[in-house]
């Protein structure tokens, strides 16, 4: 094996490539090769580190610099000063917003100290198509461990003693759910992981995927082996297609070197993975519908019992966990579960993944322990609130979940104290939102999603939601009277309880929590029919100031629907009658004279 | 999405070439089994045609062995699966929520504007389409919009003309 003196990391997740990573890593390749460099310095691609917001992101081992925004013409000044002569380019380490600290190391920065990775504990760090890279870090030992030494009541009870409880939102304990599976005799059983990624705004799955693959093949076989199946499926989003060629890529390894296939490690174990591509469907997050969506049919969910344990796929018991539960799998294993379960809360053990986004100075993907406070997490990790403006609200648990306000900042998070609060884990988004975003918007931005995502089969989520909908866009377009509210609130409840699958039972959770922290703001839209950030635009009344104007006519020329009258060096005033308010006389005003609707 | 948004299956606009018909089959001929890989087969099918029309539909039925209507049900069940052809370039809108916090509706709205099209629909020089899509996973550059593979991070409105005269200068430079 080459030993490299310098290695150079360039992240190539989504949000790194989407900002050209992969353009830096051409050149890098380029210029060390040029520079006759390629025999002592190697250049990886890696998964993701998680600080999106600074992307593309380099970093330099063994010397552990981190360098942030780096694009193609930085890579030949980095190769300049720093690979040839040992320099470090001060221009290109992240800047704290807030201090204005350069900081060079990542371990350093706030984003990272708080953080505790055991899903993400490869990401950024290892080659997710190279499995020797994995192996060197510990890779495949869990599961040789598991199919040479342990039986399989051992793994059970060991998973189970860890506390480790499904990370894809329901938080139900995976020791219980592979020991269902495994007492379930059949000729065949499954295991599935579900990377139907479907909360927009979140993308941990994806990550963990795109980073370390092989991390979620080794939790697969060892729950096959624990659970008796022979075969795995990862049903994942057509819509991450460098995922789906990474997990590829580690299946076809991972069966070269006999870690997949028959007689794994010269054992009797047999154990194959198939990847199954989704097609855009949300309700295929649902586990019975994501194994209908697996046969090829409509991801419609079915009714439960039978649990997928009992009838899964093709009828035979199936065990379906997240990613990113998988991903703490060969961990645990390793590091015993004494160790997993210490860290954490009382019940919501280990650690969770958030993708951290909306109004905040560092978007990203952040893994924290349970028990760590929303104001730890958006504060110190996060940087704050972007363009220091005022904390709102935060989001968690997507379409299904609900809203987090300052009171609760100080709530250590885990799945019980979310559910108390109104929200809910989910899979781990986390969508902060400053006093620009108006909360009745907020809501019908997720029933507008939950109504078009609903699947059709059960009349309360399929009509349910519509209503919902239809009766949100009414109050936002100014029409909304008191009525509506408590039809909003009734048919929430109607829908919570007479739905069929997860889907609709949560759908009307961001309504009834807006409308619980939010009431006043729900109150001004209908009753006095403003829209106090000015988002809602049928709100919106755009008024001029005359203290400032100064009669320019600039204001009445932009209006496309001559709404603006007034002569030149008077006064002008705005019809509202007419006013469509696009906002073009607050642009064209030099004044400050035009007054945005708040 | 998931809602059917036309109870007729659309015809294709044209004729389909038969060697594309020749190289679904054999697709399909050489798949371990065809147990469960309706979904498997109508990616593929959406790859070699671009998009779902009735003959495409009712082929891969004949094929199965199974009713035309169970793979109409499949195809407008999916927001992957499209039944029309798409322009040139397809312009992919983020809908996610950080998108969201940060404006995608406004540059959503501009973009119909400028194009003079709805969502799912193609302007009538077949150069664009515009989709909704839910989360690229592009947050940290949020808004964002996709032209085809190509990612444009924080985005304003004020930028859209020219990403689309890019465009077009394309097309005409070709």
């Amino acid at each position: 094996m080459t030993v490299y003196r310098t290695n150079i990391l360039v992240c190539g997740g989504t949000g790194c490539v989407s900002s050209a990573s992969l353009d830096v890593y051409n050149k890098f390749k380029k210029l060390i090769t040029s520079a006759g460099y390629d025999k002592e310095v190697k250049i990886i691609k890696t998964g993701c580190f998680g600080f999106c917001e600074q992307g593309p992101i380099v970093k330099i081992e063994p010397d552990n610099v981190f360098y942030v925004k780096v694009n193609k013409k930085d890579a030949e000044e980095i190769v300049n000063e720093h690979i040839i002569k040992g320099r470090i380019v001060k221009r290109l380490l992240y800047k704290e917003p807030n201090s204005k600290r350069i900081i060079e190391k990542h371990q350093n920065m706030p984003f990272y100290k708080k953080q505790f990775r055991i899903a993400l504990r490869n990401c950024g760090l290892i080659n997710p198509e190279d499995i020797y890279e994995y192996i060197a870090v510990g890779g495949y030992e869990a599961l040789g461990r598991v199919i040479t030494k342990m039986n399989r009541d051992e793994i059970v009870d060991i998973i189970k003693k860890s506390g480790l409880r499904g990370r894809g939102g329901g938080g139900f304990p995976t020791g219980i759910k592979w020991e269902i599976t495994k007492n379930n005799h059949s000729d065949k059983k499954y295991i599935i992981c579900n990377a139907d990624e479907g909360d927009p705004g979140a993308f941990m799955d994806r990550s963990i995927l795109e980073g370390d693959p092989h991390n979620v093949l080794e939790a697969m076989a060892i729950g096959g082996y624990t659970i008796g199946a022979d075969k795995g499926l990862i049903y994942i989003r057509a819509e991450y297609p460098l995922a789906i060629e990474r997990l590829d890529i580690a299946i076809k390894q991972a069966r070269e070197l006999g870690l997949l296939g028959n007689n794994i490690l010269g054992t009797d174990f047999n154990f194959d993975i198939e990847i199954k591509l989704g097609a855009g469907a949300f309700v295929c997050g649902e586990e019975t519908a994501l194994i209908n969506s697996a046969e090829g049919k409509r991801g419609e969910p079915n009714y439960k019992p039978p649990y997928p344990a009992q009838e899964g796929l093709w009828g035979k018991p199936t065990c379906v966990n997240n990613v990113e539960t998988f991903a703490n799998i060969p961990a645990i294993i390793l590091n015993g579960y004494e160790w997993f379960s210490s860290i954490g809360t009382e019940k919501s053990k280990g650690t969770k993944v958030f993708a951290l986004a909306g109004k905040i100075n560092n978007v990203g993907l952040v893994e924290v322990p349970m028990g760590t406070t929303f104001r730890e997490i958006i504060y110190d990790i996060g940087g704050g609130i972007q363009g220091n403006r005022k904390f709102k609200a935060v989001q968690t648990g997507g379409p299904s979940g609900g809203v987090i306000t300052e009171e609760n900042l100080d709530t250590p998070i885990d799945y019980d104290s979310l559910s108390s609060i109104g929200s809910m884990m989910g899979s781990g988004g986390m969508i902060v939102m400053d006093d620009t975003t108006c909360m009745v918007d907020v809501a019908k931005f997720y029933l507008e999603f939950t109504q078009d995502e609903s699947c059709g089969r059960c009349t309360p989520c399929r009509i349910g939601t519509k209503r919902m909908f239809e009766i949100l866009t009414k109050i936002t377009d100014g029409k909304g009277t008191k009525e509506d509210l408590k039809n909003l609130e009734q048919l929430s409840y109607m829908i919570k309880d007479g739905s069929l699958c997860g889907l609709g039972q949560t759908a009307p959770n961001p309504v009834l929590s807006t409308m619980k922290f939010f009431k006043d703001e729900y109150l001004q839209h209908v009753v006095n029919k403003v829209c106090p950030t000015g988002r809602c635009k049928g709100l919106a009344k755009y008024k001029i100031d005359p203290e400032k104007c100064v009669g320019c006519t600039a204001c009445a020329k932009v209006c496309p629907v001559e709404c603006i009258s007034g002569k030149l060096k008077e006064t002008h005033v705005i019809d509202q009658n007419r006013c469509i308010k696009c906002g073009a006389c607050f642009e064209a005003c030099r004044f400050n004279a035009v007054i945005k609707p708040k | 999405m998931t809602r059917p948004v036309e109870i007729s299956v659309p015809k294709a606009a044209g004729e389909l070439p038969n060697e594309k018909f020749v190289e679904l089959e054999k697709y399909i001929d050489n798949l371990d089994t065809t147990k469960g890989a309706l979904i498997r087969i109508l990616h593929k099918a959406q790859q070699i045609f671009g998009y779902l029309p009735m003959e495409v539909q009712l082929f891969i039925a004949r094929k199965l062995n199974i009713p035309g209507s169970e793979v109409f049900g499949v195809v407008s069940f999916y927001s992957y699966f499209s039944t029309q052809p798409s322009g040139k370039h397809t312009i992919s809108v983020c809908m996610g929520t950080a998108c969201f916090v940060r404006g995608s509706d406004r540059i959503h709205e501009k973009l119909k504007e400028e194009l003079g099209i709805g969502s799912n629909q193609t302007t009538d020089d077949g150069l664009f389409t515009i989709k909704d899509v839910r989360c690229i996973g592009a947050c940290g550059l949020a808004p964002v919009i996709m032209v085809d593979d190509k990612v444009y991070g924080r985005v304003t409105e004020e930028d859209l003309p020219e990403i689309l005269n890019t465009y077009r200068q394309k097309t005409i430079d070709s």
